[in-house]
């Protein structure tokens, strides 16, 4: 019996997302009374030891380059090997666009009972009931897994993630692999941005910015707070900005500390893909804007004057700092 | 060719979340029901276009669910449907319903299986890559283009700050998001024909329900907006320093 914590990687190295899970499935083993321990695949050059920072007192590698691309039916193969051959009866993977290809694949595997959005720890006084946010984040589901194994994937950016001190055993592993079925031809990264799903700040624009020349107000504020940047679903479909920026019910949902929405009025399908954001501040002519009633913090304004001022007043703290 | 898609029924997007029972049941009352947006807009509507460009391409419609998913079926055959398949079973759990899909998609032998990148209820963003491992068939999610050259699909999908293309040989499983097609509306003539397109309806293959869902919970109401003066910027800023700590 122990928690097995998948571990993403890009580029050779951890996403910040995988420390998340790491944090959490400690918890989990924690409260089970068990050990947990992490499954990485493919190489990495970060050290993998001091994975142990976060509770981890093993971490299986299977450092083999062809797994560096995510090929879901090559990667299930894989850790439904590793939840084998560890032991393991939990198994947590992060909600994001690996765990979205993968962690319900492994599941079908293993026949192991999934919940997938999870938001908190599994409520393991009587079973295994894990919470997870339905209708985009409207509401939340307790959901019991009812079979032996059980797969939790985690939402990115809904748990604090905590390192102290530590060394794992790191143990290769070696599984026998079939060749992909998927010829990656490109990758195409958005270089020198902040990725929206991982962002501490999303500063988002939306109509209220009139133009897509008009954007540098919001760039300028974004840049000061390393911030990501989005739009709403009408400035992606006019194009003022490319449309894996568009947050909301059929575009990104995002989960960030913080969400600054200028000139959004905040129609109820942009909130459901920021309404798992930690703190949410609106700004915007309008009074009337249904945003400011989902907002903890709000300024009723002209954001072409207020932006402005909003990133000079940031900068002035910083330098205070 | 043979496409499946795989037709999940939702609350429209702007339906007001409530529950009844003791919070163990969605409150169905007033909501109006819709074709699960990612289902219809993308992986539907492409499965459409892919007909247009080539008439042998067959299109078939399958959907987990009782006779109240019929109305929904009807429109997705308006839509450009050849023929459906309902399985006439209710299950929250994504394995059992992943489960009964396989078997469908198993006795059709589809070259393409496509699903919405997950269904605005449940957000389980799931079947796909179960149905994918049932079949044994490579599955891409998030897929945000997807072209055809005979029997070989290059997919464009989405990938943490940015996107990969890959190809793959036909069969595949692809979930599909924004930009892989965009929406339409059914036309009259779609509408006539979709009466009398068959709607077979099969009964479920035995598989288990591994999970299950206890209650729901509405998230605690916002304490309300702090407004600031326009002319008071620095006091939002010393409020997200100081007292909301996120800068």
């Amino acid at each position: 019996m122990s928690v097995l914590i998948f571990v993403d990687q890009t580029e050779n190295h951890i996403k910040k997302a995988s420390y998340e899970v790491l944090t959490y499935g400690a918890q989990v083993a924690k409260q089970m009374g068990t050990t947990a321990e992490a499954l990485v695949l493919g190489t990495v050059n970060d050290d993998l030891a001091s994975l142990g920072k976060y509770g981890i007192t093993k971490v299986h590698q299977v450092a083999n380059e062809s797994l560096n691309h995510v090929d879901s039916q090559l990667y299930a193969k894989v850790i439904a090997e590793a939840v084998t051959a560890s032991g393991a009866n939990v198994l947590i993977f992060s909600h994001n666009q690996t765990g979205k290809a993968v962690a319900a694949r492994v599941a079908a595997r293993l026949k192991a009972g999934i919940v997938t959005g999870a938001c908190a720890l599994p409520d393991t006084s009587n079973g295994f009931v894990v919470r997870k946010t339905v209708f985009s984040g409207k509401a939340y589901a307790n959901v019991s897994i009812n079979s032996p194994v059980k797969i939790i994937s985690l939402n990115p950016n809904s748990y604090q993630t905590v390192a102290g001190q530590g060394t794992a055993e790191v143990s290769a592993l070696n599984v026998p692999l079939d060749a992909s079925k998927v010829k990656v031809t490109a990758v195409n990264k958005v270089s020198g941005e902040v990725p929206l799903t991982e962002a501490d700040v999303v500063v988002s624009g939306g109509r209220g910015l009139k133009g897509p020349e008009n954007w540098g107000v919001l760039l300028d504020l974004a840049k000061e707070l390393h911030a990501a940047t989005a739009c709403s679903r009408p400035v992606g479909d006019a194009h003022w900005r490319p449309h894996h920026e568009h947050v909301g019910q059929t575009g990104v949902q995002v989960a960030p500390n913080l969400y600054i929405a200028l000139g959004i009025s905040g129609a109820i399908q942009h909130l459901a893909g920021v309404n798992r954001s930690k703190v949410i501040v609106v700004i915007n002519k309008d009074p009337e804007a249904p945003f400011f009633k989902a907002a903890d913090y709000g300024i009723v304004g002209d954001l072409f004057e207020v932006v402005p001022k909003l990133t000079e007043e940031i900068r002035k703290m910083k330098a205070s700092a | 060719m043979k496409i499946l898609v795989c037709i999940s029924k939702t609350p429209d997007t702007t339906s007001k979340i409530a529950f009844t029972d003791g919070n163990k049941k969605f409150d169905e009352a007033g909501v109006q029901w819709i074709i699960n947006p990612y289902d219809e807009w993308y992986s539907l509507v492409r499965a459409i276009e892919l007909k247009e460009k080539d008439a042998s391409v067959t299109i078939h419609l399958v959907t987990v669910g009782g006779a109240d998913c019929d109305p929904i079926i009807r429109k997705a055959l308006a839509l450009g449907g050849d023929e459906a398949i309902r399985v006439n079973a209710d299950s929250t759990d994504s394995y059992f319903i992943a489960a009964q899909i396989a078997d469908v998609a198993k006795k059709g032998g589809y070259d393409l299986i496509f699903t919405g990148k997950e269904a605005i209820d449940y957000n389980g963003s799931s079947i796909g890559g179960m149905v994918a491992e049932l079949v044994d068939a490579p599955y891409i999610s998030l897929a945000t283009l997807f072209e055809l050259n005979g029997t070989t699909a290059t997919i464009t999908r989405e990938i943490e700050g940015g996107e990969e293309v890959a190809e793959v040989s036909l069969p595949v499983v692809v979930s599909c998001q924004k930009g892989v097609a965009e929406q339409r509306i059914p036309n009259m003539r779609g509408i006539m024909a979709a009466r009398t397109k068959p709607l077979q309806v099969v009964e479920p293959v035995a598989a288990d329900n591994l999970t299950s869902v206890v209650n729901f919970e509405l998230p605690p109401a916002k304490a309300g907006v702090k407004l600031v003066d326009a002319d008071n910027v620095a006091e939002l800023v010393r409020l997200l320093h100081e007292e909301a700590k996120v800068i």
